[in-house]
């Protein structure tokens, strides 16, 4: 309960490092818990959060970034060879474009989010974009609140539109400037976001599918 | 688009789908026509959601691999490969040799049998009614090599986390082969019947237009992509699963339209041929599953990882909390993203020509709507 459930060691920015090389003792903090169990909240103390053991990611386009957006840029990271970069939200368009026009990064693969319900900003939203010339992959990824309207990349990348339809269509993250904000694959007055962690998996929008399927339940 | 024409004909909406036979499924497309113009189009999608996104989030990792095959059914092969390789990047665990070449072999095979639905379908489409009984002829050879080997025809399940759970069958090996053989040959049937058939290339020529650029700004992929020039292939650009050892091309075409796309195609079998046999001659023996726990529970983390799906980039982006259920599991399709792409290629086109070109972009509607 009391893991704040934290991916790419976010929140408190440069210790990440620190806390990354400590992160494959895992055996040693369970061994440590398991001698008291009669006691719930004891053990959970001691036991570090888990976070992504990620160590940061060294290259020009990580050096660049930093320099270029200074502070907006929270994390330049690397996972399993796998490259991404933590900006504020106000950044993510900026880096997207900055990365097109001046990384090459011309094909944005997806858009989509991910909640995390106990964390303040609780949604990750994660572009993953392609460099056809360097055959290179990274995400770039951004923290959001409850209710932020982050903006569009449809400037940047066309491809963004349904992709951003789907997030919100899923996780109701409204994307200011989208040409066309409305639900793509739910019907469009469908109540709730499904992929929202409180949004059970026999959750129904029982009113809809009592008016427009004719049945009681679709359960 | 003017109020009024010069004949002052007004604006027809006209419903395509979701119950058209040449949607491929239920897809529903309004169109809005001038005569037989196309002025403009808009996709209704979702009529096969499943919400498989929300599912995988209530199932341990292996329960959730069946599902996959349910996305996108005529390659459910694909889309079992990718599942599993991204959980396998998560896991930090590689497949055997042996399992990656059966893998590679049965993969293939699904990218015919894919392509084969793609080819036959879509000329019926058009109106050349005989390929249609060909293609699911040499299908038919193919699926019962997927029963053979795993039980099932279409949703096959057939591989595991880690590698593979069933030893290949006696003489997988040889029926492989003679696959390979029956089917060199009738991949040129097909093209002595269509490629050069003056009713095939006036229907197909020039319609559809994707180029380079455009197909990059919609993040097309797969032979749509390949057929407006940029010869980008994941099996080629960041081999996975062996596909590094195996000597093969990357067809391409230059004009990135209808005909193009069915060119390109039609090559990728004849590639996919090559790929299988040398995958089948040079099968090393050995294990067919790798270390992986009973219990698999990754490392909190998260993995992106994509494949060369029949119909382009299949992707898996997997979130991790270190239990045994994974906390957010995203498919990237390739079908849902080229299919925004639709109506840049059919604006200001014929109406007819909109049947060609969703028959083109080989799109499978349970994988669009998930």
């Amino acid at each position: 309960m009391a893991d704040e459930q934290k991916p790419g060691g976010s929140e408190a920015p440069p210790p990440g490092k620190g806390e990354a090389a400590e992160q494959p003792k895992k055996p040693a903090a369970d061994a440590a818990a398991k001698p008291a169990p009669p006691k719930p909240a004891a053990p959970a103390a001691p036991k570090p959060p888990p976070v992504m053991a990620a160590t940061p990611w060294e290259s020009d386009l990580a050096r660049e970034l930093k320099e270029r957006f200074g502070d907006l840029v929270r994390e330049t990271s690397t996972y399993l060879g796998q490259n991404f970069v933590v900006v504020k939200p106000e950044a993510a368009i900026p880096v997207l474009e900055y990365l097109k026009l001046d990384g090459d990064f011309d094909y944005l693969v997806d858009v989509t989010a991910v909640d995390w319900p106990k964390r303040a900003e609780r949604f990750d939203l994660v572009y993953i974009v392609y460099s056809f010339s360097r055959n290179e992959r990274m995400r770039v990824k951004t923290f959001i609140a409850d209710g932020f309207r982050p903006e569009t990349a449809v400037g940047v990348h066309l491809t963004a539109n349904w992709l951003e339809r789907e997030v919100f269509d899923m996780f109701g993250i409204e994307f200011a400037g989208h040409p066309d904000m409305r639900r793509i694959l739910l019907p469009e007055e469908w109540q709730g976001y499904p992929l929202r962690k409180d949004y059970s998996i026999i959750q129904q929008d029982q009113a809809w599918v009592q008016a427009n399927l004719n049945i009681e339940s679709g359960q | 688009m003017p109020d009024s024409t010069f004949l002052d004909s007004t604006e027809l909406v006209l419903n395509m789908g979701p119950q058209h036979p040449s949607t491929h499924g239920v897809l529903r497309v309004i169109l809005k026509l001038d005569g037989e113009k196309v002025l403009g189009t808009e996709c209704v999608i979702g009529y096969l959601h499943r919400g498989v996104e929300k599912i995988a989030e209530n199932r341990t990792y292996a329960q959730f691999n069946p599902y996959v095959d349910r996305m996108d059914y005529v390659a459910a092969v694909s889309n079992g490969l990718g599942y599993c390789l991204a959980i396998e990047k998560l896991l930090n665990v590689e497949a055997p040799p042996r399992a990656q070449a059966v893998r590679v072999i049965l993969t293939e095979l699904n990218r015919i049998a894919s392509h084969l639905l793609w080819l036959g379908t879509h000329a019926l489409d058009i109106g050349a009614i005989t390929p249609v009984f060909y293609c699911l002829r040499e299908r038919e050879e193919a699926l019962k090599i997927f029963e053979k080997y795993c039980g099932a025809r279409l949703t096959t399940h057939a591989f595991r986390i880690g590698g593979l759970l069933y030893e290949t069958y006696d003489g997988f090996e040889q029926e492989v082969r003679t696959f390979c053989d029956m089917f060199l040959p009738k991949v040129d049937e097909y093209e002595e019947l269509l490629t050069n058939n003056r009713i095939w290339v006036g229907r197909l020529k020039n319609v559809g237009i994707l180029n380079a650029d455009e197909c990059k700004e919609y993040g097309v992929t797969g032979p749509v992509l390949r057929a407006s020039g940029v010869k980008w292939d994941l099996r080629k650009a960041q081999p996975y699963s062996g596909y590094e050892k195996y000597d093969f091309e990357i067809p391409t075409r230059r004009n990135g339209d209808t005909y193009d796309r069915y060119m390109v195609r039609m090559e990728e079998m004849r590639q996919a041929v090559r790929i299988m046999r040398q995958a089948v001659d040079g099968l090393p023996e050995g294990a067919i599953m790798g270390k992986v726990g009973k219990v698999i529970k990754p490392a909190m983390g998260e993995a992106y990882v994509s494949i060369e799906a029949p119909k382009g980039e299949l992707g898996y982006y997997v979130v991790s909390d270190n239990s045994t259920q994974p906390y957010r599991v995203r498919v990237r399709p390739p079908s849902f993203v080229n299919l925004q792409a639709l109506d840049r290629m059919v604006r200001g086109g014929l109406v007819a020509d909109v049947v060609a070109v969703i028959g083109t972009l080989d799109i499978v509607l349970g994988e669009i709507d998930r």
